[in-house]
C-alpha cells in the first residue's frame, strides 16, 4: 500500500464520501446525486462500465473504498459531456469520473495496466515536456508501452493509417528529433511544480 | 465588413505536420475571405486536452490554459481568444469559468503563473471560431461572399460532443444542434436532417486506447450516415474528423463494412464556396479524397 494511500484511511477512516469530497475535483457534488440513472444510460461506453457514475455514486456514498478506487469504470469516460448536459441535478459528472480517476491514480490503486490510464500520463508527458504535443513520439509511446515486438506488431497494424497520414502531410517523421515547442518551456516546468505543490497543500497529499 | 481581430489559439493537433493541419489550413483561407485577421498567442501551450486529467490533476490543468490567457493578455490585449480545436476551446473555457468562480484558485493559480514571469488578470473570452462565425457574422453575412455553390453533395453533418456539449453554441439544443446544417445549406449543399447521429460521441481518446470499445461509435457515426444517403461527413472538431476517418478502414476488418466516406471540416466547405483552390481548402490533407468537392474547387 503506498504512503499516500495508508495515510488517506487513516484520516478519514470509514467517512468515504469526506474523503471524496475534500480531494476529488468536484468530489463534493456526489452527494447530490438522486440516483435517477440518466447518467448512466447516456453514457456511450455505459456498456463498457463494471459500475457506471450512478452506481459509483451510490457506492461512494456506501463507504466502497477500495471497490471505487481500484474500479477501471471512471477510466472508461471519454469526456462526451452528455451525462453532465442530461443530469436533472446539473451534476458535473465527467470531472467528478476524471478527479477520481486521478486521484485513484495518485493514491496508486488504479489498475496497473488499464490502457486510458497509460494513455492519460504518456499523454501528459509528452504534452508537459517541450509544452505541446508530439503527436509521432506519442504515438510510438502508446504503440510501445508493452515492450518492442509488441509495439513493432502494434505499428504495423497501423501502418496504412500512418502511411496516409504521411502522405496528406499530417504526420512528420522529423518530429523525432524534437519537433515543436515552446520557447518557455523552463518556466512551463517551474510554474507546473509549484502548481503541484499548491495543489498537495490545499489537499492534504502527504505524497 | 468590418474587419475582426482575435487572438488566436491553434492547439497542438493543427500545426505543421500535425494530424489537423488541414483544417488550419482551410481556417486561413475562409478568415482572409472573411477579412478576420487571427494572431497566434506567442508561445502557447497545450491546453491538457481531454485526456490530461488522468497525470495532469485540477491545478496544473488550469495553470497550463492560465499561460495562454496570460499570453494573451499581454502581447494581445483587449482581443478575445480564439480556438479551432473543440477540446482546446472546452478545456481552455472550463479554466476560465473556474477561474472566474473561484478567487482561491485564481490566487493559486497566479502563484504557479509567477514562477514563468506571468500573470492572469481575468479577462478575455474564450470562444470557439464557429461561434466567431455564427454570433459575429451570421449566416447571412457568411454566405455573401459564396461564389461556387456545393449544389448536389448531400452532407451529414457531424457535430459531435465538445463543440456541441457542455457549452455548446449559443441557442442551440444539446440533442439536437442545427447550426451545421445551416452552414451547410449556406454554401449550397443539402443538410441531411435525419442523420440520427450528430451529437455521438467518437470514442475520443478512447480510440486509441480502447480500440475495440471505441470503434463500435464510429461504426455507428459512419453508417448513419450512408443510411441517410450522405456522400460525405462534415465537422466542426479535429479529433472527430481524425477518428473517423482514419479508423474506418479498421471498423471495415472488426464489422466486414466497406466505408470510405469522406470526412472534412466546415471551414474546408466555406473555403471551396468562396473560390479557394482544393490546396486552400486543405483538401490534400484527406486520407479518404473528397473527389466531388476537389472537381468543384477546380471549376473556373
Amino acid at each position: 500500500m503506498s504512503d499516500a494511500n495508508t495515510q488517506a484511511v487513516e484520516k478519514y477512516r470509514n467517512n468515504f464520501l469526506k474523503e471524496v469530497s475534500e480531494r476529488v475535483e468536484e468530489g463534493d457534488w456526489v452527494k447530490m446525486c438522486m440516483q435517477c440513472g440518466v447518467c448512466s444510460g447516456s453514457c456511450p461506453l455505459g456498456s463498457a462500465w463494471a459500475h457506471p457514475p450512478q452506481e459509483i455514486f451510490m457506492m461512494i456514498r456506501a463507504g466502497k473504498r477500495e471497490e471505487v478506487l481500484t474500479s477501471d469504470s471512471m477510466w472508461m469516460c471519454t469526456s462526451c459531456y452528455n451525462c453532465i448536459v442530461r443530469c436533472p441535478r446539473k451534476l458535473p459528472i465527467t470531472h467528478i469520473m476524471h478527479g477520481l480517476a486521478n486521484y485513484a491514480h495518485r493514491l496508486g490503486l488504479a489498475p496497473k495496466n488499464q490502457p486510458t490510464r497509460v494513455l492519460g500520463t504518456l499523454f501528459w508527458n509528452n504534452a508537459i515536456q517541450n509544452g505541446r504535443i508530439n503527436e509521432l513520439k506519442f504515438s510510438l509511446a502508446l504503440y510501445f508501452k508493452d515492450g518492442f515486438s509488441q509495439g513493432i506488431k502494434n505499428a504495423l497494424a497501423m501502418k496504412d493509417a500512418g502511411l496516409g497520414l504521411l502522405k496528406a502531410k499530417r504526420l512528420n517523421p522529423f518530429e523525432i528529433f524534437g519537433g515543436h515547442g515552446c520557447k518557455g518551456k523552463k518556466g512551463i516546468h517551474a510554474m507546473l511544480k509549484k502548481a503541484q505543490e499548491i495543489e498537495a497543500r490545499r489537499k492534504n497529499f502527504t505524497a | 465588413m468590418a474587419k475582426k481581430e482575435y487572438a488566436f489559439y491553434p492547439g497542438c493537433s493543427s500545426q505543421k505536420g500535425a494530424s489537423a493541419s488541414n483544417y488550419l489550413t482551410s481556417v486561413n483561407a475562409m478568415c482572409e475571405t472573411l477579412d478576420i485577421k487571427l494572431t497566434e498567442i506567442p508561445d502557447w501551450n497545450c491546453c491538457g486536452a481531454s485526456i490530461g486529467y488522468a497525470e495532469g490533476g485540477e491545478l496544473p490543468r488550469h495553470v497550463m490554459n492560465a499561460r495562454n490567457f496570460a499570453l494573451a493578455e499581454d502581447n494581445l490585449p483587449g482581443q478575445q481568444i480564439v480556438a479551432t480545436c473543440a477540446a482546446c476551446w472546452l478545456g481552455a473555457r472550463e479554466t476560465k469559468e473556474r477561474l472566474d468562480a473561484s478567487s482561491q484558485l485564481m490566487a493559486d493559480t497566479n502563484e504557479a503563473l509567477k514562477e514563468a514571469g506571468l500573470n492572469y488578470k481575468g479577462g478575455a473570452d474564450v470562444r470557439h471560431m464557429v461561434e466567431v462565425l455564427i454570433e459575429d457574422f451570421g449566416y447571412d453575412e457568411l454566405k455573401k461572399p459564396v461564389v461556387k455553390s456545393l449544389e448536389g453533395i448531400k452532407f451529414a453533418g457531424y457535430v459531435g460532443c465538445q463543440t456541441n456539449r457542455p457549452f455548446g453554441i449559443d441557442g442551440e439544443s444539446f440533442e439536437n444542434p442545427v447550426y451545421l446544417d445551416k452552414l451547410v445549406e449556406m454554401v449550397g449543399g443539402e443538410a441531411i436532417a435525419a442523420y440520427d447521429q450528430k451529437v455521438t460521441c467518437c470514442g475520443g481518446a478512447l480510440a486509441f486506447s480502447e480500440p475495440e470499445k471505441s470503434q463500435k461509435q464510429i461504426k455507428d457515426i459512419v453508417e448513419s450516415a450512408y443510411d441517410h444517403g450522405a456522400e460525405m461527413i462534415v465537422t466542426p472538431c479535429p479529433l472527430c474528423q481524425a477518428n473517423v476517418e482514419i479508423y474506418q478502414s479498421d471498423v471495415n476488418k472488426r464489422y466486414g463494412t466497406k466505408f470510405n466516406i469522406p470526412v472534412l471540416y466546415y471551414s474546408q466547405l466555406m473555403t471551396v464556396a468562396y473560390g479557394g483552390s482544393a490546396k486552400q481548402a486543405g483538401l490534400d490533407g484527406q486520407l479518404i479524397k473528397a473527389s466531388k468537392l476537389e472537381q468543384i474547387a477546380s471549376k473556373k
